[in-house]
């Protein structure tokens, strides 16, 4: 079932037609009626953790259940495990600012992001559930000569790829949105902005229940609270058979060992552990990245606002607080304790953009890991361990990029080729030395 | 905040230095092959544990040296121990 394919090929689905979804409960007006006060049942359920498995994703993350759930559905193999050390969506997942854009500078990363942002706005078709897809449009604004020149670029080469994306001026900011200090008062004055209608933000743990409910329905098993501890391979040349060369034969669990031939690596934050247990080392370093939200207020910003220069992106969400984050940590580290300094620089900026929000209260700050790449793109698709995939190295990119890497690692899995759209991105580009570079990413300030 | 012990300086703030990465001695880029070679530029351990690392006191006294961090609690040792044990001079 799974090769270590490395050449780039159109692999076609072997079940063409798709599998036909049988969920426990129906969410509908209906259905509520029909259902009354009985209780919904569990959207899914877990059962014991077997011996064997066909397929065995690492990361209950909206990442895995989204490999998981095109690997049933697209493919017809069901008979998958997804294992996480915690709870589904509770890393990266569920820290993400939710922010869904397809806007990215090179070729390779605007087909990419496109084709996830075409699957998120049908996702709740898909999955029979409302993932709240506010397609509010996308502001990145420019303080620089410099930065106004990368936009220029990155519209045109949107525009090549057929996506929507547009340079806009500081009165069509002001118009689209009066909050923003677009005066030349400001330290950093508001020259133009890159605006991309089609980008805009959704609700992240309902993406997660969402695949793991469709996911559970066509027969994967969902297994929280089960930590990986190590991965068996046999034949590699490093110690124990691990390492290149090599074939996974299954994983060891705190809950039993689990002999599976395809091992799937979507963890956030402990992918370079992960992918050690193979043997199999990855150009990443972890980085934290903080993140705030406000009290909620009315409904004021109809637009997703970033700014690269000042290195904070705004939205607000339905409820009506304001999330905010920021550009990575420059420290390395696993520690996600977050830090005054960041509260403070973060408060700065967004005055320097909106003053009116002088007297808004931040209610809470948190941070997740980022597994930065030094490209700023994924590491996505088989490994030197034959059977042991990797869809790792999501930096600050990786909620919106969710569906097209479960869809197209799907693929890469059961049809043992690497498919065309994530080509550019597998872990053999450091060795071949062919990096991709994509500044477009929110890491990168301009 | 995190302070940093500089050897020249003292515990200064993190934000004063650049963590320049994972200190690796460097292959002899005539005898390595390119995959070697990109294997030293860009791959990493990443531990959640102790990393040797390269810090540049960018503010401070503008010189580069190594140490020991815990990557997972933030802790430093330095000096740092040398391949065989030794305490390894100033780079």
């Amino acid at each position: 079932m799974a090769g270590n394919g490395s050449g780039a090929s159109r692999a076609q689905p072997v079940r063409s037609r798709r599998a036909r979804t049988r969920y426990p409960a129906r969410y509908s007006a209906a259905s509520l009626l029909w259902r009354g006060k009985r209780p919904w049942p569990r959207i899914w359920d877990s059962g014991d953790l077997r011996s064997s498995y066909d397929a065995v994703v690492i990361g209950g993350g909206v990442h895995g259940l989204a490999t998981a759930y095109y690997l049933a559905s697209n493919w017809g193999i069901t008979n998958v495990a997804v294992v996480d050390k915690g709870y589904l969506g509770g890393g990266g997942s569920g820290r993400n600012t939710a922010i869904v854009r397809s806007n990215y500078l090179t070729p390779d990363g605007v087909a990419f992001y496109d084709r996830s942002v075409q699957l998120y706005e049908r996702l709740a078709v898909d999955l029979n559930l409302n993932v709240m897809f506010a397609r509010r449009g996308h502001l990145t604004l420019a303080h620089s000569d410099g930065a106004l020149r990368t936009m220029r670029w990155r519209a045109e080469v949107n525009k090549h790829q057929g996506v929507d994306s547009d340079v806009i001026g500081p009165a069509e900011i002001k118009q689209l949105v009066p909050a923003l200090d677009t005066s030349d008062a400001p330290r950093y004055p508001i020259l133009g902005a890159l605006h991309h209608p089609p980008g805009g933000i959704i609700r992240h743990d309902a993406v997660v229940w969402g695949y793991a409910r469709a996911a559970a329905a066509l027969g994967v098993e969902m297994h929280q609270n089960t930590e990986v501890l190590d991965i068996d391979v046999a034949g590699g040349g490093g110690p124990e058979g691990k390492g290149p060369g090599g074939r996974v034969t299954g994983v060891r669990t705190n809950r039993g060992d689990i002999s599976a031939p395809v091992v799937v690596n979507c963890t956030a934050g402990w992918a370079s552990l992960v992918a050690a247990m193979a043997g199999v080392r990855l150009p990443i370093s972890t980085h934290p990245l903080q993140a705030a939200v406000t009290e909620p207020v009315k409904m004021f910003l109809p637009a997703v606002v970033v700014s690269g220069s000042l290195h904070v992106y705004v939205s607000q969400t339905d409820r009506g607080e304001l999330v905010f984050g920021a550009a990575v940590d420059p420290l390395a580290t696993y520690d996600t304790g977050g830090s005054l300094s960041f509260a403070e620089e973060l408060a700065g900026h967004v005055l320097q953009l909106m003053p009116g929000l002088g007297r808004m209260r931040l209610l809470r700050q948190w941070s997740g890991l980022c597994d930065m790449t030094p490209d700023y793109s994924p590491i996505i698709g088989p490994t030197p361990v034959a059977g042991f995939h990797c869809d790792v190295g999501w930096g600050t990119y990786g909620f919106k990029a969710a569906p097209v890497a479960g869809e197209q690692l799907a693929a890469c899995i059961a049809g043992g080729q690497v498919p065309e759209l994530i080509e550019p991105f597998t872990l053999s580009r450091f060795a071949e030395g062919r990096l991709v570079g994509e500044k477009g990413a929110a890491a990168v300030g301009h | 905040m995190l302070l940093v012990p500089c050897p020249h300086c003292g515990p200064r703030n993190s934000a004063d230095l650049t963590l320049v990465g994972e200190s690796e001695p460097r292959p002899d880029p005539a005898a390595t092959t390119p995959a070697e070679w990109r294997s030293y530029l860009y791959e990493e351990h990443n531990p959640a544990g102790w990393a040797r690392e390269t810090w540049y006191c960018r503010l401070g006294c503008g010189r580069f040296f190594v140490t020991e961090r815990h990557r997972a609690e933030n802790r430093f040792r330095h000096p740092p121990l040398g391949p065989s044990g030794e305490p390894p001079g100033r780079t």
